[in-house]
């Protein structure tokens, strides 16, 4: 955030202008370690989802006469019972699994700045009213909430539509909640103050003035809503919730399970799409605390040595 | 008291707000399944009157929905949530009251030993804040957090049950060889079928606690108070326990409230994997074979005990707040 604040100077303004802000931004992604684990954990299974279908040679739903193989030079990950190539599903996988994910918590986002700014700077009704309705969210358990709503879809529309959907509504109480306490701290503070008594609109002050302000704290509640929602999405399709004919790392999983994988010593069908979900998540979980320290030095865990480099610095 | 009694009213509020959402969610979807459940159901030899009083429930009778609506109110108060074909010629009541104990006590026990294992790290950890622990413990429970519920409990199955043999597979007692009953062999039966799902919760939301107690430890041990506790030599258990992690704990308390809903989702997939005869079992069950009036009940039922379970933590607050106490006088 800090670099946001340097002055421009005249040769930084123009050609290399670009090049400044790419570096700015690398700057800011590599400021702490967790921060930069995330991005190349997250930047690796982005390309993973956009190239590593060139990589495989089968298609996904493609049946093969090796059935149930362990991992092989022919077959990177294996087979399941009907001869798919599991590594093929697995890339192919992470293009719906990132997807849904992805918008989900995009819709659940917007949600959150919508409810949060708007009961946060208005007070009052509205925010009797709207804080209200996001306790009653907070207090539902999402997931039943979804696997309810979703048992009764007829078949035809069962399918990443539909648990984006789902997803999207029932995740984001929680980060309304703490985008809500961020306006509260922010109404009072003075450049509101002179924006509402120059006569700004309350939407200009709230989307213009305390929005920019607490833009770390959307991105950390961006993120955090992204690793809920991957893992449930995973968790929707394991449960067969979702469209079982398409191969996202949820139905591979739902597929394992529902052939007896394991209890037929079948670990390569059933460990790489848990591997994926859970390192994608724990790296967008590191980019989350990552973001947390940068915006909340409080939080910082500083090694001994640093401090003591620190110490001698400001001695100096 | 008044604020007693607005978090009352509160909870009344979500009470009727789940209660109208079961209502609700029959109604969104066309209605294509519900034919199908209900074609099933004649199939079972049911009276038409239990038909037609299902036609009600999900939505396909004629009736105004406003009349469906207190049909359904009046239903619910007599406690009557409508057969579970799956278990016919069970109530859904029945079969739901047969596993509610399974799933309190595996979730309620998990749930209390994360909590308080959790804390008890983020104090330590807190304490020698920046040492070797406090760089190492909340990443490695980051990670192990990371992975879903479900997922982490087929490995552990995998690795513990299948190539070792050393906890069963599935299950939450040894149905050939003992009865339920309060008897020591049955308790260390179900102590041992219900190991594994337990480590699964508790790891599954350990990092939670730590995070949050660490990060309140951080601020209070910077607090005057805990110095001025220091400079009268007292030990450093009494700093840390008395002085400093009793003014932390209540936001844990707070985060407590609102992750268990999260928690409790991850443990029904839990059981769903272990085939643990508590009410994520009876869900994805319902959830398998359609049985519509028991998916319902499940999701009743679970809205239920996560409002109880707030309520509690509510009532724990006010006790150990005196602040809140005091606000009341």
């Amino acid at each position: 955030m800090a670099t946001a604040l340097q002055p421009v100077t005249p040769e930084q303004q123009n050609p290399v202008a670009g090049i400044t802000i790419v570096h700015n931004i690398l700057k800011w992604l590599t400021s702490n370690w967790k921060m930069t684990t995330g991005t190349c954990i997250l930047v690796f299974f982005i390309l993973m989802a956009i190239f590593g279908p060139l990589l495989a040679h089968m298609s996904p739903t493609a049946f093969s006469n090796d059935l149930f193989q362990p991992p092989s030079a022919a077959h990177w990950l294996g087979t399941t019972s009907k001869g798919e190539d599991i590594f093929a599903q697995l890339v192919y996988g992470a293009r719906i699994s990132l997807l849904v994910g992805f918008i989900a918590a995009i819709g659940s986002t917007i949600l959150q700045i919508l409810f949060g700014l708007l009961s946060g700077y208005f007070g009052g009704l509205v925010d009797n009213i709207l804080s209200f309705v996001i306790n009653v969210f907070l207090i539902l358990p999402g997931l039943p909430l979804g696997i309810a709503i979703a048992s009764f879809a007829p078949n035809n529309i069962k399918g990443p539509i539909l648990i984006t959907i789902l997803l999207t509504f029932t995740s984001w109480s929680y980060g309304a909640r703490v985008l809500r306490a961020q306006t509260l701290s922010m109404r009072s503070r003075d450049f509101v103050e002179s924006a509402r008594s120059s006569g700004e609109w309350p939407l200009r002050i709230i989307f213009f003035e305390i929005l920019p302000n607490i833009i770390s704290v959307v991105a950390s509640s961006f993120v955090g809503t992204f690793v809920y929602t991957i893992g449930a999405d995973v968790a929707f399709e394991f449960l067969g919730l979702g469209n079982v004919s398409q191969s996202t790392w949820g139905t591979m999983l739902f597929w394992a399970q529902s052939q007896q994988a394991m209890l037929a010593g079948g670990w390569w069908w059933f460990i790489p799409p848990g591997v994926c979900v859970s390192l994608l998540c724990a790296g967008l979980a590191f980019l989350n605390n990552g973001i947390d320290e940068v915006a909340n030095p409080r939080l910082r865990v500083e090694s001994k040595r640093k401090l003591a480099r620190r110490k001698k610095e400001v001695v100096a | 008291m008044r604020r007693m009694i607005s978090r009352l009213g509160f909870y009344v509020v979500a009470l009727w707000a789940s209660v109208t959402l079961n209502f609700i969610i029959p109604r969104l979807m066309p209605g294509s399944p519900i034919e199908a459940y209900l074609v099933k159901m004649q199939g079972q030899n049911v009276s038409l009157h239990t038909i037609d009083a299902l036609r009600a429930q999900f939505g396909l009778s004629n009736a105004p929905i406003f009349v469906q609506y207190l049909q359904y109110l009046g239903n619910l108060l007599h406690g009557d949530l409508g057969i579970s074909i799956s278990n016919y010629p069970y109530s859904v009541w029945e079969v739901l009251s047969s596993h509610i104990p399974w799933t309190i006590g595996l979730v309620g026990i998990s749930v209390v030993l994360s909590f308080a294992i959790g804390t008890l790290i983020g104090i330590v950890i807190a304490w020698r804040r920046g040492g070797a622990l406090d760089s190492t413990v909340p990443p490695i429970l980051t990670f192990i957090s990371s992975i879903p519920y479900f997922w982490m409990a087929l490995a552990l199955l995998y690795f513990c049950g299948f190539l070792h043999s050393w906890f069963p597979i599935s299950g939450g007692y040894d149905i050939n060889n003992v009865d339920p009953g309060f008897s020591f062999d049955f308790l260390m039966s179900a102590l041992h079928y219900g190991t594994l799902p337990a480590v699964t919760i508790i790891l599954g939301s350990l990092s939670g606690w730590v995070l949050v107690m660490r990060n309140t430890m951080v601020t209070t041990l910077s607090e005057d108070y805990v110095l001025m506790a220091q400079a009268k030599g007292l030990s450093y258990r009494r700093v840390i326990m008395t002085y400093a992690a009793r003014n932390a704990i209540l936001p844990s308390i707070t985060s407590f409230s609102i992750s268990l809903a999260q928690v409790v989702g991850g443990s029904l997939l839990t059981e769903m994997v272990f085939n643990y005869p508590g009410i994520g079992y009876v869900f994805y069950n319902a959830v398998n074979n359609l049985d519509y009036s028991l998916v319902e009940g499940c999701f009743l039922i679970i809205a239920l005990a996560v409002l109880a379970a707030n309520l509690i933590a509510d009532v724990v607050y006010n006790l150990l707040d005196p602040r809140v106490r005091q606000g009341e006088a």
